[in-house]
């Protein structure tokens, strides 16, 4: 199965706030804790390499300089 | 060079002192099929392999035993399976201590801990901790055996090669020794002189790698404890005597204790007895009775040569490749390049194979230490964070793993020695049997118990047919190649041995290496085609595209 990236979220707006919302009060290595926390859950829960790999590729395609 | 012979490091065992040999009083340099430079663990076991097949090695040590320092603690179950074959193993398992289990700890807590073998019907367990020098003294011992027994292992202690000059022929070694210099000629070298090897440099050739900037200290301690025989470890452990500490037990209440010191240290402060000291009593408690046995500070490199083969010269061990301590696969790796490399020269120099089996060392065993590197350089950057983004996904699998059976999956302190599979290389045979994947052609053959004994000790050192209920038994001439079948008969196929080499099949017949790897299998004896298998296996037909 590829990587999906059609709009997948039910409510995408909510998970947004979410996202953002959770790294308040954090400090920026408190965010970065959490992120790589969140990034490993999901990954697990993704579970298929290739589409993980692929996701990494697309991440990083077009990283503003 | 023509330096004095001083020795670098004392030694634990005076094994082979030096005596002059009838090679240093001859007008010209004396012939050897096989000079072996090098008398550690890799050289000695290649020497006892070729040894015992009837090739008379000479083995040039630049000291006269072995140096004192546990440093290679872990030796793992093929180890073990081939040091048994050289008649080497009983020795070891006797004195080594067995263990499986590990726990991996970060800060006070447990986050996670593994069972190495929870698979009954092997001779060998997974691993043993014993010292280095205990493990060479027991191959010099099966080498003093052999001998006693017809083999011609020449050993000889102080005696540094100094010069060469390779060429198709083979090498003309300049060779020093405390009475002088004389020189030697190698049909085949067999360079197992250590990381730093001086046969390499001699010949110009390179070794690329990574460079890990970290410095680990190793603190042997005599001590009675009642801690389990397990290996411990821990991440950022609540006691700070390192960024991360290992506790292992060796034989003779012998404890290995590392420390992961960090890249900026003063070497000569860290290794003062009382600095040592501080942080094995941060770790034990001040009220923990011991002695400090050896200590010393290591820092590691993951490369390798691009080529284990130059004409008549082989690199074996850490000469050719080198790796990170973490998962116990440099000493266990160099065993098996041996393993790989003596019946294949014992056959070349016999004329029953083209010197080009030769590349197949090269090939099979670049491929071995291409994953070996690759296991140790992911655990060594899982261990070592080198950006804080990697510090922080490291810190996030370890707060992940206390909570999420997921994360402990991703914590690596080591994924410890498994020896390679030969999956696609040139000698591998038909696989013509819907077996196990764990038999497959190129796999070393995994153990299982056999009449009253066990199936490794019956393959032998020769190519082996092995018939499971596919009634085959005693000799089976194989295109005039007369070769030794191990049978299974029916009744006898069930356990262990049917799971790991019929699975849904009902009878089967292998075809398997001198090293217990597997060539090629079939549902049932048909010796034409173990014929092909046998002709692509010794080189003699070249694999078909």
């Amino acid at each position: 199965m590829p990587l999906n990236t059609k709009a997948n979220l039910g409510d995408a707006d909510g998970f947004y706030e979410s996202l953002v919302g959770a790294h308040d009060g954090l400090t920026a290595a408190q965010s970065e804790a959490l992120n790589a926390r969140l990034i490993l859950l999901l990954a697990n829960h993704i579970g298929d390499l290739a589409v993980l790999r692929d996701a990494i590729t697309k991440a990083r395609q077009n990283i503003p300089k | 060079m023509n330096a004095p012979l001083i020795d670098r490091y004392p030694l634990a065992f005076k094994l082979y002192p030096y005596a002059r040999s009838a090679d240093q009083d001859v007008a010209t340099p004396a012939r050897h099929p096989v000079v072996i430079v090098g008398g550690g663990p890799v050289g000695l076991a290649a020497a006892l392999d070729l040894g015992l097949r009837g090739q008379p090695v000479v083995v040039l040590d630049d000291h006269e035993g072995v140096g004192q320092g546990s440093r290679a603690i872990c030796f793992a179950k093929r180890t073990l399976e081939i040091a048994h074959r050289l008649g080497a193993g009983a020795d070891m398992l006797a004195k080594g201590v067995v263990w499986q289990k590990g726990r991996v700890f970060h800060d006070r807590d447990e986050i996670f801990d593994f069972d190495l073998l929870p698979e009954a019907g092997h001779r060998c367990p997974a691993f043993i901790n014993l010292q280095q020098p205990h493990f060479e003294r027991f191959l010099h011992e099966a080498i003093e055996r052999a001998n006693a027994d017809g083999a011609q292992i020449d050993v000889r202690g102080k005696n540094r090669v100094d010069a060469m000059q390779a060429d198709h022929t083979g090498a003309l070694l300049d060779v020093m020794t405390p009475e002088g210099g004389y020189q030697i000629h190698a049909d085949w070298l067999i360079a197992c002189d250590g990381a730093r090897s001086p046969v390499r440099d001699m010949m110009g050739l390179g070794f690329e790698g990574r460079v890990f900037e970290d410095n680990f200290l190793i603190a042997d301690v005599k001590m009675t404890a009642d801690f389990p025989t397990e290996r411990w470890f821990w991440f950022e452990p609540w006691f700070k005597s390192g960024s991360s500490a290992l506790l292992h037990k060796q034989p003779d209440d012998i404890w290995r204790i590392d420390f992961q010191l960090g890249w900026d240290i003063d070497r000569e402060k860290e290794l003062k007895p009382e600095n040592v000291r501080a942080r094995v009593d941060a770790m034990l408690g001040a009220d923990v009775k011991y002695e400090l046995d050896w200590c010393s500070i290591y820092t590691f490199q993951c490369r390798r040569m691009e080529k284990f083969r130059h004409g008549r010269v082989l690199f074996v061990g850490d000469s050719a490749h080198q790796v990170s301590p973490f998962g116990a696969r440099g000493a266990n790796s160099g065993v098996q390049d041996a393993d790989n490399l003596a019946w294949k020269l014992d056959m070349v120099l016999r004329g029953q194979a083209p010197e080009s089996l030769m590349d197949t060392y090269c090939q099979e065993r670049v491929a071995a230490a291409e994953e070996n590197i690759l296991n140790s350089t992911r655990a060594t950057d899982f261990l070592t964070p080198k950006s804080s983004v990697s510090k922080a996904f490291r810190d996030a699998v370890l707060s992940l793993a206390q909570d999420f059976e997921f994360a402990r999956s991703l914590i690596n302190s080591g994924r410890l020695s498994v020896p390679c599979v030969y999956d696609a290389h040139a000698l591998n045979g038909e696989d013509a049997l819907a077996g196990p994947a764990r038999t497959r052609p190129g796999a070393p053959c995994p153990d299982a118990p056999l009449g009253n004994g066990f199936l490794l000790d019956q393959l032998g050192p020769d190519f082996t047919i092995l018939s499971i209920g596919a009634g085959l038994e005693g000799t089976c001439d194989v295109a005039g190649q007369i070769l030794r079948v191990v049978a299974v008969t029916e009744d006898e196929a069930k356990g262990p041995i049917a799971e790991r080499y019929l699975g849904d099949a009902a009878s089967a017949v292998y075809l398997i290496r001198p090293d217990q790897h597997v060539v090629g299998r079939w549902p049932s004896a048909d010796v034409a085609k173990i014929a092909v298998a046998l002709d692509r296996a010794t080189g003699r037909v070249a694999h078909a595209a």
